[in-house]
């Protein structure tokens, strides 16, 4: 064929194909609307056992054709009785149990408990212990936010951003395991400051991350920011004014994404998050698009606390040196009496905390992560309730997904970043 | 958290709703009547607290009233946050739902998941609530897990290919 | 083709023929293959023969089961060891590890294993990776049992294996309601640890011939047939 006829064959192909529009189906459902029939609906159950729901959450989807008209989440697939659990505990064994509920977030678990048990304690944290704390936290935000853009990119069909956004999650693991020993859960903070000093060389290890990573989520940034599959998959998609989020209790990207600048790092500073000055991503309209942006912009503010917080480390103890509830040092168990005593009631009995409620609320990377602890003047919490960023965000789904389409669901269910351990519990 | 005067002065506004007021560490807690709870969530509302933060349930095993269910308020607009508490005896765990709306007022619709949670987990019935039923355990489960009477449960370990009086102890 | 038989540790893999708490040397279970291959050809056993006992159909069939006579059988035994297709099923924290399994510092397609499918039926390998609760567990079984045999699963982490860091009313052991071939330790197991298990059971997989899971572990008339089935 010579060329003038090939672009006449394509055009036509062009114009067939850009010919075909909903206008047959969507008449039909006139039709049977306008005879009394009523829209048909199907119920489609995205099972717990789905490669695109982020863990095991059932989805009972009513569908109108492709059309999404409700959605129920079934959830409790992975509901552990931790809270029960953390019931029989002492109050110090409940930080690895109370950190493997959101298991994206493991350092914020731990500060919602700990700090709420400080509180109750009325102990001081020494300020290296807070430093220390907002960098292992800060580190723990960028690496939530990695792997839910591996994942989230993944649904959306950009399968190589699994492995970029993996790699750097080895990085910050690194990290992790350089300082705790482990990679996840690593039960690094305690009631009273961080469980030992940060070890030689993980200062230069954290500088050379953070020298790197911003250069890395732009690599990130040039795949996805302008990508035209990624624009025509979120933008405009699935949007939701900040009232109706408001009223289902939204918090996190999700809410920063409509407009509303609501963060606790900034509104209520709490484990010296004053000190740092760092910016709050906030979106415009509310759609897929911007809960994107927001998340990936929120990286680079990570890696700027964490710059400020490493070059202020300020020298000093990582415990506090209240012997009725911090370990007193080795060395000391062999000269002093009340440090011997100290130790072996720690150890076997564990602290006491005088009775009373407190909640206390931190910003998680998914939003408002909350602990609740009643104590009941024992050395075991007599309730432990953690508020769950997810498990709030899901109830908002619904409204989120109404009217789109199917794609549009699993798009949006990616960019609400749910993480079935912290909404099961 | 407003301060300890002014949480007597809220106490005060509320009259007889409000049974106790506790200002400890800095934090404000309203404990009421079980009956009201619809009209102190409105008039906290109107006094700026718009956003409910989280619902749970206390169980307060032995003391009676025994059930516990806490609500946390938070003013945006001030950075000011407010709980609300109220205990209900366990042979009559009753409340009024708060989150549908109803004629009287507008209802708080992220109480929805988290009042199936206190129902599922203490057994406390929200009257009126659109949709209660059991939410994290399976629907035909008895009894409630959190309550401090319902015992922690656990199984013994057992391996595939290890058990002494398994099918493999021939080998 | 000569499957090279190194042990993994210091426990020959596969199906141990001694009762638990014995270990049994790798020289013994060639020994003992070498005799059964000696008894079929109608010859003269000796040494030690556990299976001594067994006569003709019987002796053949145990034979047959346990002992890659065949140059095919272990061809496909090596091939269905070095392709293993898991099936994409995190529960819980083990799950991230599981995908860093993936990821490029620990590549699982280096030993083949990338095509995870989420579809049970296409599936060969459940890697539970995650606390299974009790709403969890029956779902999990439906998974497992729409898998085709010949089928493996791995129970990854403490919370399958042994109820791990919560020991309460809301978990199942995963070895309660359906056969597990290789536990793997952690909480959550390093992603080394899990590859060290996948390689474990691929040395299982070579060695040994591969009956359904009924026959493994002896679980045979333990099928259920639903009414009106």
């Amino acid at each position: 064929m010579n060329s003038t006829e090939e672009s006449r064959a394509r055009s036509e192909y062009r114009r067939r194909e850009e010919s075909i529009t909903l206008s047959a189906v969507e008449e039909q459902i006139e039709d049977a609307r306008a005879t009394g029939g009523g829209p048909e609906l199907l119920t489609l159950n995205f099972g717990p056992h789905h490669p695109a729901t982020h863990g095991v959450l059932r989805l009972l989807v009513n569908l109108q054709g492709e059309v999404v008209r409700d959605i129920k989440p079934i959830i409790g697939y992975v509901h552990t009785g931790i809270e029960k659990t953390a019931e029989d505990k002492s109050y110090w064994k409940v930080i690895p149990v109370i950190e493997r509920m959101d298991y994206l977030s493991y350092y914020f678990n731990s500060m919602a408990f700990v700090g709420a048990v400080e509180t109750l304690l009325e102990v001081e944290v020494p300020k290296r212990a807070q430093y220390l704390r907002v960098i292992h936290m800060e580190l723990n935000r960028i690496m939530s936010h990695l792997v839910w853009l591996g994942t989230s990119a993944l649904d959306l069909g950009a399968i190589s951003m699994l492995w970029y956004c993996f790699r750097e999650r080895e990085r910050i693991c690194d990290l992790f395991e350089m300082s705790s020993g482990q990679r996840m859960h690593t039960r690094y903070f305690q009631v009273g400051g961080v469980i030992e000093d940060i070890p030689v060389g993980f200062a230069a290890k954290l500088a050379e991350f953070v020298a790197e990573m911003p250069g890395r989520a732009d690599q990130y940034k040039a795949l996805l920011h302008r990508n035209e599959i990624v624009l025509n998959r979120l933008r405009g998609v699935c949007p939701l004014d900040t009232d109706t989020l408001l009223g289902l209790g939204v918090t996190g990207p999700l809410l920063r994404a409509s407009g509303n600048p609501w963060d606790l790092r900034k509104a209520a500073p709490y484990c010296s998050y004053g000190d740092f000055d760092f910016k709050i991503p906030v979106g415009t309209v509310g759609d897929n698009y911007d809960r994107y942006a927001v998340r990936m912009a929120e990286i680079y503010e990570s890696v700027k606390i964490i710059e400020q917080a490493l070059a202020g480390l300020p020298e000093g103890p990582v415990m506090t040196s209240d012997r009725k509830v911090a370990l007193p040092p080795r060395h000391e168990l062999a000269t002093s009496m009340e440090a011997l005593i100290h130790h072996f009631k720690l150890v076997t009995e564990g602290f006491r905390v005088p009775p009373g409620e407190v909640y206390n609320p931190i910003e998680g990377p998914r939003g408002e992560l909350g602990c609740f602890v009643r104590s009941d003047g024992s050395s075991k919490p007599a309730r432990v309730h953690m508020r769950d960023p997810s498990f709030v965000n899901l109830q908002a789904f619904s409204h989120i997904a109404e009217g789109s389409y199917i794609a549009d669901m699993i798009a949006a269910l990616a960019m609400l970043d749910p993480v079935l351990g912290g909404i099961d519990r | 958290m407003p301060d300890a005067t002014g949480l007597e002065l809220i106490g005060q506004e509320l009259g007889d709703a409000v049974l106790e007021t506790v200002f400890f560490r800095d934090r404000a807690t309203l404990l009421i009547d079980p009956q009201s709870i619809r009209s102190v969530l409105a008039h906290l509302r109107g006094k700026g607290y718009t956003f409910m933060a989280s619902v749970h349930g206390v169980d307060y095993y032995p003391e009676e009233p025994r059930l516990g269910v806490v609500y946390e308020l938070l003013d945006m607009g001030r950075v000011d946050r407010i709980t609300v508490k109220l205990r209900v005896p366990s042979d009559a765990p009753e409340v009024d739902s708060v989150t549908p709306d109803t004629p009287q007022g507008a209802g708080w619709p992220t109480c929805d998941h988290q009042e199936r949670e206190v129902y599922d987990m203490f057994g406390v019935v929200f009257r009126g609530h659109p949709d209660l039923r059991r939410i994290l355990m399976p629907e035909d489960y008895e009894g409630h897990p959190q309550r401090r009477d319902f015992p922690l449960g656990g199984e013994p370990v057992i391996f595939t290919y290890n058990e002494p009086h398994g099918p493999r102890s021939q080998r | 083709m000569e499957v090279e038989r190194s042990p993994i540790g210091d426990r020959p893999t596969g199906p141990s023929q001694a009762a638990p708490g014995v270990t049994v040397d790798p020289q013994a279970l060639r020994v003992s293959r070498l005799n059964a291959r000696q008894l079929l050809r109608g010859g003269e056993v000796e040494g030690r023969n556990p299976s001594a006992h067994l006569e003709g159909a019987d002796l053949e069939r145990h034979v047959e089961e346990r002992v890659l006579t065949t140059t095919l059988d272990r061809a496909v035994a090596w091939a269905r060891s070095n392709s293993f297709f898991p099936a994409t099923f995190g529960l819980a924290c083990c799950a991230m590890e599981q995908i860093t399994t993936v990821a490029s510092r620990v590549d699982i397609a280096r030993f083949g294993f990338e095509a995870f499918r989420a579809s049970p039926r296409q599936a060969d390998l459940l890697i539970l990776s995650g606390r299974v609760s009790i709403k969890m567990a029956p779902i999990v079984r439906r998974i497992y049992d729409q898998m085709l045999e010949p089928k493996w699963s791995i129970a990854m982490g403490a919370c399958c294996s042994s109820m791990g860091v919560f020991n309460n009313y809301a978990l199942v052991p995963a070895d309660k309601f359906m056969p597990v071939d290789v536990h793997v330790p952690g909480c959550p197991p390093r992603p080394e640890a899990l590859m060290y298990g996948i390689i474990k059971l691929q040395k299982m997989v070579q060695n040994n011939a591969v009956p359904g899971w009924r026959e493994r572990y002896d679980a045979a008339g333990t099928e259920e047939t639903l009414p009106g089935a």
